[in-house]
């Protein structure tokens, strides 16, 4: 059974699952998600990814969908503005607001100052870009621009993230499922070094523009900006070059120099989730393909990735059993 | 194959085509600058290929009879009945390609582009066959039904699963 919460009461964990195109807006909220995060086709939007993401039209048809089903949709404006050109960040948080975005995730300090300011009564949850991770952090966004909300990074303990939720700051988001970057978001070094671009800029840290894969003999090499990432021998499944998941041969060896290319699968640690005082749950994704609800009523958001098929499934699952 | 043969399946290509444009006049927008590129449609157990570029102002199918005079920015390359898949929303293509039956060549920022755009535009069977809406769920059904099984016995990847959710 779901039960809508009004924001700021909520006693249960709020499930937020990825869209990256307006069939997984509307799949994810007919899958039950009590929202939805998605942003616009430009650079406001840190997942500026080939194809995907919204114009204003699409937004405004996306919202409206979503709450005539009763389910919230988050607008990512989560990119640093670029010096000289704040005009596409100012008219995107206006088109959000113009389309009843129930709140901007954002994390410029000039673009949450300004949307502070312009639009008084509009929630601003904080990006995971912006990589606040400590009290202080969070207590500086919220006294001084009214945050409503922070992400928190992926790579905090559960006993980390119940310390800052204790403080009871703002509400808690953390991811539940997707990638586990062990880097502050949106600034790899590593990434901008091969790249020479910037991940939270320019769509993700392995952007498609720089990404190849070539068969060489029976190997399938998969490069980053030249850069090979990682070799797969027939047979073997590939992966999308992501730097930090790379084989690399170092001292004389192959291995993962950086970290195993695990993912992060929140559903064994939920209900201890909840006790650190989590309120909401996302799953990332907005640039995997679709995958599908199934047909025996399980919350199955269908904006996430094939691979995540399970685990999503799991998750929802669980989110709707601590609702009953 | 020589040329002949290939006319008729050129004129339907290209019939298909429009429709599915017609359908989803949205796409060539997703696509961004993507949609000037030139991708090559390769059905790895067909004596035939396809030219798709997107362009709002021409768009065009063609089909050839081998990629080894075109140029092209990027190639997609499975058999026919997997693509067939991923353009009907059977498969996923990131799986397709981390499982290896999917290969891409080339600009991997147009082809996902492209898989991006196809998979918004929830493009149907009927649709494109432009056949009229009273029949068309008739027809979706059973051209998926088909294909599904002809997958299975040809020992196709297996699609998505939309029905149990088990996997």
């Amino acid at each position: 059974m779901t039960s809508r919460t009004i924001y700021g009461t909520q006693k249960t964990m709020e499930l937020i699952c990825p869209a990256g195109t307006p069939s997984a807006l509307r799949a994810a909220v007919e899958a039950g998600s009590d929202a939805v995060y998605c942003g616009f086709r430009n650079e406001t939007n840190a997942r500026n990814f080939p194809g995907l993401n919204f114009d204003d039209e699409e937004l405004r048809e996306g919202v409206a969908y979503a709450h005539s089903r009763a389910a919230k949709v988050l607008v990512a404006l989560n990119t640093f503005a670029r010096a000289g050109n704040f005009g596409i960040w100012q008219r995107a948080a206006e088109q959000a607001v113009s389309a009843g975005a129930d709140a901007l995730i954002v994390a410029d300090l000039g673009l949450i100052d300004w949307a502070r300011k312009a639009f008084p009564e509009q929630r601003i949850h904080l990006s995971v870009q912006a990589a606040a991770a400590t009290v202080p952090a969070i207590r500086f966004y919220v006294e001084h621009f009214g945050v409503r909300r922070v992400v928190l990074p992926r790579v905090l303990t559960v006993d980390e993230i119940a310390a800052i939720a204790a403080d009871g700051a703002c509400e808690i988001e953390v991811f539940a499922f997707g990638g586990l970057c062990v880097m502050a978001e949106g600034r790899c070094l590593l990434s901008s070094y091969a790249t020479g671009e910037s991940p939270n800029m320019n769509g993700v840290c392995s952007p498609a523009a720089h990404v190849a894969y070539a068969q060489e003999g029976t190997d399938l090499a998969a490069r980053l900006n030249g850069f090979t990432i990682d070799r797969y021998p027939d047979g073997q499944p590939a992966a999308y070059p992501t730097l930090c998941k790379g084989r690399f041969s170092c001292g004389g060896k192959t291995m993962h120099v950086f970290e195993e290319p695990t993912s992060l699968n929140t559903i064994e640690i939920l209900p201890a989730l909840q006790r650190a005082g989590v309120s909401a749950l996302k799953i990332e994704g907005r640039q995997r393909g679709k995958a599908y609800p199934d047909s025996d009523g399980a919350r199955l958001p269908r904006g996430v990735g094939c691979f995540a098929f399970g685990a999503a499934n799991a998750i929802a699952g669980a989110v709707s059993i601590y609702r009953r | 194959m020589s040329v002949l043969p290939l006319l008729p399946l050129q004129f339907a290509a290209a019939r298909m085509f429009q429709n599915a444009l017609a359908q989803h006049p949205r796409m060539a927008s997703r696509l961004g600058a993507h949609a000037l590129k030139r991708f090559a449609i390769d059905p790895v157990d067909c004596p035939f290929s396809f030219i798709l570029e997107p362009k709002a102002d021409a768009p065009r199918l063609t089909v050839v009879p081998s990629l080894a005079d075109q140029v092209y920015d990027a190639r997609i390359a499975a058999p026919l009945l997997v693509l067939l898949g991923l353009l009907d929303g059977r498969y996923d293509g990131d799986a397709l390609f981390f499982t290896r039956d999917l290969m891409i060549e080339g600009d991997t920022a147009a082809v996902l582009a492209l898989r991006n755009a196809i998979e918004e535009a929830d493009i149907d069977p009927a649709e494109v066959l432009g056949l009229p809406k009273q029949v068309a769920p008739f027809v979706t059904e059973r051209y998926r039904s088909l294909a599904m099984h002809l997958r299975q016995a040809l020992g196709a990847p297996p699609e998505i699963n939309c029905g149990s959710g088990s996997q």
